[in-house]
């Protein structure tokens, strides 16, 4: 036995964790989650302000990350849409426009009531890495003068008296990497305290935990996050309970789930055979 | 021919032959569109496809989407090239890498062109014609903006690089840009990710909750979170050698870089295994109609 776990083929591990991940997805696992306070937090955040409040949406991400992120995006609007909030929608990412659209998509199915311009405006993409908040928060219109099909700013009622950011009730970010939440925090939230929300991906989490409460309201930690947060949202929306796309990070947490048991089987079985193969002298 | 190379091989044959039998009984990675009039102009209609779920292919304004079936089918195939690195480095996977490399590349350049060098420089250098063709949403009576001028020279600089002489011409704008981004971050990074930071760690060791009883996870959290930033200080301290008590906190900073090194490990791994839930989804979904999840083929 120890002989065939010391030089087992590293494909039999990728195969074990491909079965791990797809039988959940076949058998279409689904757990009941319990929302962390983070969570709770801000989800808090969007709920407690009142109707009509001014969010920024800031979604800075791109199709290699929407596996973990665009559960979560899709769940910030949808929670924004009930509340009849305005959502800018804006991206620094250059692959994030379809992300982008994906949200305005779902709001003119799932919310046909709400106006594009009135209720909900798409700003695009904007180049210059962190350089548009920057400049976004201090004179809007010096990095976007008109929406995502060109047209201007003035022309449509949600902002035709928007100065900058800083007039908003609230920033959501969703983030994948660079720029995203930490450019949010260093150049809007913490320089002009701007109530900010994120979501972000695993990787970054550890990392954005320590701007959490002081500079940041809440942290979504990857699909975890998105699951608690899609949870809480289905019990203050019941309607949502008939919408199966209004679950989609409740359903990955099946895989998360068989595929975190495979992980740690491996790492516990990896160290018995380090153990093992020390004792016989092998190591 | 190899052992090894012929098992695969029959796998591979045997798995498109299983595909293909699938696709033609079940009819599977069909797209369905429905036209949509978005304007009337003076040319003709202007009409968009919109995406329905195949569950509505028998309405008379849906039909079969051939360009997006074909998509369909290739991001399957990429990602099923993609995953093929598994067994090994192999022709596929080199083939979908270049094509990912090459359609990023060519993304970037043609997002950059339009939303740099038209959003930014033409729009401040020459506002008038940029408004009569590219950008229609600018206002009327925009003046150049002549400042623009100084990024031009300096974008023209740095292609200099490209020259067989005068490549330390490139050096000048690298060295402003340098400069100017250290002075912007400066600022920023002192106040949100030093001063503040500090002050997010001035917490009181005892805590008491509204009603003034003793609140023990908060006193527990807050002695971990200054306790934890001193012992993790001590550690990065080389000044003092590591020896005795300081020694003895120093290796508590070491516990603690780890176990921080361990849950960023766990988050990376629930990260990774969402990406690849989320292409199985795909392929599963979408591509192979074996679940339907978000009922998009009810009655089918």
């Amino acid at each position: 036995m120890y002989e065939f776990l010391k030089n087992l083929d590293r494909r039999w591990i990728f195969l074990l964790i491909l079965l791990a991940v797809a039988i959940p997805i076949l058998g279409e696992w689904q757990f009941p989650e319990k929302p962390s306070p983070m969570v709770q937090s801000v989800f808090d955040a969007i709920e407690n302000l009142p109707a009509g409040s001014d969010i920024w949406m800031a979604y800075d991400y791109d199709p290699g990350s929407q596996g973990e992120l665009h559960p979560m995006a899709l769940a910030f609007t949808r929670q924004c849409a009930f509340k009849r909030h305005k959502m800018y929608f804006m991206t620094l990412w250059p692959q994030g426009p379809p992300m982008i659209q994906k949200n305005i998509e779902l709001l003119i199915k799932e919310f046909p009531d709400l106006e594009y311009g009135v209720d909900y405006v798409n700003l695009g993409y904007r180049p210059g890495y962190e350089g548009p908040i920057k400049l976004a928060v201090i004179d809007l219109r010096k990095t976007i003068a008109a929406d995502v099909d060109g047209k201007s700013l003035d022309d449509l009622p949600m902002t035709r008296d928007f100065k900058n950011i800083q007039e908003v009730d609230l920033i959501v970010n969703v983030s994948a990497g660079y720029p995203g939440t930490k450019e949010w925090v260093l150049y809007a939230s913490t320089s002009y305290n701007i109530p900010t929300v994120a979501g972000c991906t695993g990787v970054q989490a550890p990392y954005l935990y320590p701007y959490v409460p002081q500079q940041l309201d809440g942290l979504l930690g990857a699909i975890k996050g998105a699951a608690e947060y899609e949870f809480l949202l289905l019990e203050a929306y019941p309607s949502l309970r008939e919408n199966p796309k209004a679950q989609e990070a409740l359903r990955r947490m099946g895989p998360q789930l068989l595929a975190h048991l495979v992980l740690i089987g491996l790492i516990v079985a990896g160290n018995v055979i380090y153990f093992v193969g020390r004792s016989r002298g092998d190591v | 021919m190899q052992r090894e190379t012929l098992i695969w091989t029959a796998v591979m044959v045997l798995g498109g032959l299983v595909l293909l039998v699938h696709a033609v009984r079940v009819g599977n990675g069909r797209v369905y569109v429905r036209e949509v009039t978005v304007a009337d102009v003076k040319s003709g209609p202007v009409v968009h496809y919109k995406g329905v779920p195949p569950s509505l292919h028998n309405e008379a304004d849906v039909s079969l989407s051939v360009p997006r079936t074909i998509g369909m089918w290739i991001a399957a195939l990429c990602t099923l090239g993609i995953m093929s690195f598994v067994l090994g480095d192999n022709p596929l996977y080199k083939l979908m890498e270049s094509i990912f490399v090459g359609v990023s590349a060519g993304y970037l350049m043609v997002a950059a062109f339009w939303d740099e060098i038209v959003q930014n420089l033409l729009k401040g250098l020459v506002p008038g014609p940029m408004r009569d063709s590219f950008l229609p949403g600018l206002e009327e009576g925009l003046n150049p903006d002549l400042t623009y001028l100084a990024p031009l020279a300096m974008s023209v600089m740095m292609l200099w690089r490209l020259s067989p002489k005068g490549a330390w011409i490139a050096r000048w704008p690298l060295a402003f840009f340098i400069g100017a981004t250290a002075g912007f971050r400066l600022v920023s990074y002192l106040e949100a990710d030093f001063t503040q930071q500090i002050n997010n760690t001035i917490l009181p060791l005892i805590v008491y909750t509204a009603d003034k009883s003793f609140d023990v996870w908060g006193t527990i959290r807050n002695v971990l979170i200054v306790g934890g930033v001193l012992l993790g200080l001590v550690y990065f301290f080389f000044s003092v050698p590591h020896r005795g008590v300081v020694g003895g906190l120093a290796r508590g900073g070491v516990w603690l870089l780890m176990i921080t090194f361990g849950a960023s490990f766990g988050y990376t791994v629930m990260g990774r295994i969402a990406l690849l839930a989320d292409r199985l989804q795909f392929l599963f979904d979408d591509w192979l109609w074996l679940i339907d999840p978000t009922m998009q083929r009810v009655g089918m």
